[in-house]
């Protein structure tokens, strides 16, 4: 297996990439025994100099102090020579255990434009001869942001699952916490290594709270407190803590700290000026999103609904965007409108316990419609 | 694998150096060109006159249109061109970063040779779908 590996990063740049990497290496230690079979019968024929000289050159491994093995194959997955989504899409697909769906609902993309993405990307590694190889320490920092992303979007396939019957995913988040350790232990001067991993830790808090007994959704203000792990909660907020004091906080510090606040007040005025740091970093609908509904709930849900409605022709597909707009026209009393909008959401929602909520809030909206709509 | 590292950046005349810095220009250059030659990579290294001397060839119907430039309005320009035959990318990166092309508004843009086998059973591959 050991040598099926090596003989995958080789070919990788020469044939193209396995649609299913694991198989893929089977298959190859296959016939690597066999070559080595053949290869011995014929060398065995030859004069000793011409045998040694056919033996292939081992390439030097490089030295890492990444001591995990995952870990080391998503750097090597992550070459920048590609564009940073499709570094991320890829390492998804091929390492993070996710499926061409998996991926494009992460991406907020129908299946069909990842699809098409991923083969772009592959296309690229095959002409331009993009090694899969783990990268030198040297190397990390310039890939050290796209591994983030991996290691957040394998948390968050694990967190709401996008398809299925169970919510929850366990072994993607145990995998994602996991990884978000072992690089806060490599790295532990950077914010955003630090960030990475208060912010799972805060939502791994919240886990049993998520759903009930039935497995049913349940909303963040609705949860039983004392199902939240508070050992976990305080380790959250600490390392976020120490991840602010690192300097001028990016996305994951700033995140973190919004997943903290949430688990301590929430502070919904803090939260959307946290949000509104986090937006001057880049454009980011989802964070435009997730500010205009910090802003709805710290009191103006009016202004929160009409930035709502600017984001439609970007997160059209996300059914967040609507189960969002849907609540807060239900709270301006829009019971019409916000039903068409819970049903929108339902089209697009995946798993069945986020489908269980929405259906129930439609139920209770249209109940609740009727004559008082009319006007 | 064969690539092209077009080197692109802003142009500096000769007159722009003074004899000791054009003489160090040189020999870095020279000993970049002995380097990559020492490894087996080298097929070619050059540097190019400036986009003053570009002349550009069109020929239409039979008609040849010969015009002065193109004069591209961007800083950068192309002023030399590198042909490497490397193992892959990692490796046409690391010489691309040894190039003494490597100092402020200067870049450099690698491109694979075209694998002709592979596009013409590309070719082929779109005629028969």
């Amino acid at each position: 297996m050991q040598e099926a590996f090596a003989t995958a990063v080789e070919r990788w740049p020469r044939d193209g990439l396995p649609d299913d990497p694991a198989a893929w290496l089977v298959t190859v230690a296959r016939h690597r025994a066999i070559d080595r079979l053949r290869r011995d019968r014929v060398l065995r024929a030859r004069v000793p100099e011409l045998a040694l000289a056919e033996e292939p050159r081992p390439e030097e491994p490089v030295p890492t102090s990444v001591p995990d093995e995952r870990l080391r194959l998503i750097f090597a997955c992550c070459h920048p020579a590609l564009a940073r989504p499709a570094q991320t899409a890829l390492t998804l697909r091929l390492l993070g255990g996710l499926s061409t769906a998996e991926v494009a609902h992460a991406f907020l993309v129908a299946e069909a434009t990842m699809a098409q993405r991923l083969s772009r990307a592959k296309a690229k590694i095959r002409a331009a001869q993009i090694p899969f190889r783990i990268p030198p320490d040297e190397a990390l920092p310039e890939r050290l942001e796209a591994v983030l992303d991996v290691v957040y979007l394998i948390f968050n396939e694990g967190y709401a699952a996008s398809a299925g019957d169970t919510h929850v995913r366990r072994s993607l988040c145990a995998e994602a916490l996991r990884l978000a350790g072992v690089l806060a232990e490599l790295m532990p001067g950077e914010a955003e290594v630090l960030g990475l991993q208060a912010l799972l830790l805060a939502h791994d808090a919240r886990r049993d709270a998520r759903v009930d007994d039935a497995g049913a959704l349940v909303l963040l203000e609705a949860q039983d407190r004392s199902r939240w792990d508070e050992p976990e909660i305080e380790r959250a907020t600490r390392v976020a803590a120490h991840a602010l004091r690192l300097g001028p906080p990016r996305r994951y510090v700033l995140q973190a700290a919004i997943a903290v606040e949430h688990l301590h007040g929430p502070d919904w005025e803090r939260i959307a000026a946290l949000y509104s740091h986090l937006a001057a970093l880049g454009p980011d609908p989802v964070v435009a999103l997730n500010r205009a509904v910090a802003i709805a709930l710290a009191g103006d849900v009016r202004d929160g609904l009409a930035r709502i409605d600017a984001l439609a022709p970007e997160l059209d597909r996300y059914h967040y965007f609507h189960a969002a707009r849907a609540d807060l026209l239900r709270r301006l009393g829009h019971r019409d409108q916000a039903a068409l909008a819970y049903a929108r959401a339902l089209e697009l929602a995946g798993n069945a316990a986020e489908r269980a909520f929405l259906e129930r809030r439609l139920r209770t909206t249209r109940s609740r419609s009727g004559p008082r709509t009319g006007a | 694998m064969k690539v092209l590292l077009t080197l692109y950046g802003e142009e500096r005349a000769a007159e722009d150096f003074s004899p000791e810095a054009g003489a160090q220009e040189m020999a870095a250059w020279q000993a970049f060109d002995e380097a990559a030659r020492a490894a087996g990579v080298l097929i070619a290294c050059e540097g190019l006159e400036g986009s003053h001397t570009a002349t550009t060839v069109r020929v239409d119907g039979g008609a040849r249109a010969v015009t002065d430039g193109p004069f591209i309005e961007t800083k950068e320009q192309l002023g030399g061109f590198i042909v490497l035959d490397v193992r892959d990318l990692d490796e046409a990166l690391e010489w691309a970063a040894k190039t003494p092309w490597n100092h402020d508004g200067c870049f450099t843009e690698i491109r694979p040779v075209m694998n002709y086998a592979a596009w013409m059973e590309a070719t082929q591959e779109r005629a028969a779908s």
